[in-house]
């Protein structure tokens, strides 16, 4: 009986005393639309990438932004996300006020663009020559046979590492914290600094990572069944 | 851009009056690294020939049949198609390779994609054809491969043949002026050979100009209306299929029979 008036008590002062759960709900709104939007950044930079990189390696053109697409590649790879976060928010935009939202979405979004690129680039690459060489001797030019021909092959095959890099992105959104952004991880700190009882609001938090993540992981799944029924 | 255009068109139509080869190749020279797989290599193939390239592995007789529409680019000497010299950078190649179908020993058919899919692309995204009329000439040619019941099907669902004889029909379906073959039933299993080949003598028959690299050389006896011998290379020996096969002058190609017949 102990136990159960515990955890009444523990949740009341916890979630509902002072309206505690909006920080979760709030928090979780800001940790979504973090990784909605640097999504969309990474796939957009990681395709572009991925492409300048892929064209080099294929026809030995664009060199120079191939250059700068191997120093993006390198410094973001080889640096921590939580640097970087930091670096974007205090150091380029220390001197204006800026929306923290907006700041952890460019910063996610650069991150998450150099590893897409790199896994577009392994399926495009991964792509056999022949596709290529077919595509071409058809008549249709580079760019078409990469729309055409190539990328949605590529794509097909890099659909679960994509998902993956996205998994890793939302749970990575846990850091933003630092630079005093209220998403959900933010929120259940929040929570326990008030109410010095750090258990629950911390494993509600985990527990809501974990259901997202899993259900990112069955949509990918039931993503991948699709594209491959398509072929048989 | 549009000026070279009228150009071309231009020394397209001179060439069509002049009744000048469709395929001149001029001391053809192709160079990777180290090794010269091209060592000047000339030849001219007429509307309606159908030239058969055959050799030792190595002799470069791929190379040079992939450097007619240059997916290997030549290192040095000329090909001029339908009168436009295609190895002139300036040339806008893709537009000439729309008239030059090509079919690959690894039929390269897109895996992502039904047969229907496969046969109009180009056709509908490169010659401006609507869905209907891409679809109706697609129909047509599978018919003629006896393969019209597949149109749904994807290329993992088939056969090497029936792969083959799609890769052929997708090569027809952009209305081709010649049509190149790459070793087209080297990965075939045996009891596949046949099928293809039966095609492309269906193709010989209705005088399509065709350049075939291949080792079949009782299909080549039967079907060319002249064969080429290439080695290190270079063409050592060009004669009609009777001459070649029967009265061979170089002893290499004799030495070259001796083994393959």
């Amino acid at each position: 009986m102990n136990f159960i008036t515990d955890f009444t008590n523990d949740f009341y002062l916890n979630f509902i005393k002072e309206d505690r759960w909006k920080y979760i709900v709030d928090g979780l709104g800001v940790t979504l639309e973090v990784t909605l939007f640097a999504v969309l950044i990474g796939i957009a930079l990681g395709f572009i990438v991925a492409i300048i990189r892929s064209t080099h390696d294929k026809t030995g053109k664009m060199k120079f932004l191939n250059w700068l697409c191997n120093i993006y590649l390198t410094v973001i790879r080889g640096t921590p996300v939580l640097v970087q976060l930091l670096i974007i928010y205090f150091v380029i935009f220390g001197s204006v006020r800026v929306d923290k939202v907006l700041v952890a979405v460019i910063a996610f979004g650069i991150n998450s663009g150099a590893y897409v690129a790199e896994i577009v680039r392994g399926g495009i690459m991964s792509i056999d020559a022949g596709q290529f060489e077919a595509g071409r001797s058809l008549g249709f030019n580079y760019t078409q046979t990469m729309i055409h021909i190539i990328l949605p092959q590529a794509l097909k095959n890099v659909l679960p590492a994509l998902g993956n890099e996205f998994i890793v992105l939302l749970k990575e959104t846990s850091v933003a914290g630092y630079i005093a952004l209220e998403d959900l991880t933010k929120g259940a700190d929040i929570i326990r600094s008030q109410t010095f009882s750090p258990m629950m609001p911390l494993l509600a938090v985990a527990a809501i990572y974990l259901a997202f993540v899993m259900m990112l992981s069955w949509l990918i799944k039931v993503l991948e069944r699709r594209l491959r029924n398509s072929e048989r | 851009m549009k000026d070279k255009k009228s150009v071309n068109a231009a020394l397209k139509e001179a060439w069509a009056v002049s009744g000048s080869p469709l395929i001149q190749v001029k001391d053809l020279k192709k160079s990777f690294k180290e090794l010269d797989a091209l060592d000047g290599v000339s030849v001219d193939i007429n509307k309606g020939d159908v030239v058969f390239v055959v050799g030792p592995s190595g002799s470069g007789k791929s190379t040079f049949l992939r450097c007619l529409n240059r997916l290997e680019e030549p290192t040095e000497g000329q090909i001029l198609f339908e009168g436009v010299d295609i190895t002139d950078p300036k040339t806008d190649i893709n537009l000439h390779r729309q008239k030059m179908g090509m079919v690959f020993q690894q039929f390269n058919l897109f895996p992502h994609m039904s047969i229907m899919k496969n046969l109009t692309l180009g056709p509908m995204k490169l010659q401006g054809k609507s869905k209907e009329e891409a679809e109706a000439e697609a129909k047509r040619l599978l018919e003629r491969v006896g393969l019209s019941d597949r149109a749904d099907a994807y290329p993992n669902q088939l056969s090497g043949g029936q792969k083959q004889r799609i890769a052929i029909v997708r090569a027809l379906c952009m209305k081709p002026d010649v049509m190149l073959f790459d070793e087209p039933t080297s990965a075939l299993d045996p009891e596949m050979v046949g099928e293809v080949l039966a095609v492309m003598r269906d193709l010989a028959e209705e005088k399509m100009t065709m350049v075939v690299v291949t080792h079949e050389m009782a299909f080549a006896k039967e079907v060319a209306s002249r064969v080429i011998f290439m080695a290190d290379g270079k063409i050592v020996e060009e004669a009609a299929p009777d001459e070649f096969f029967e009265h061979p002058k170089t002893e290499r190609l004799q030495n070259f029979l001796a083994k393959v017949l």
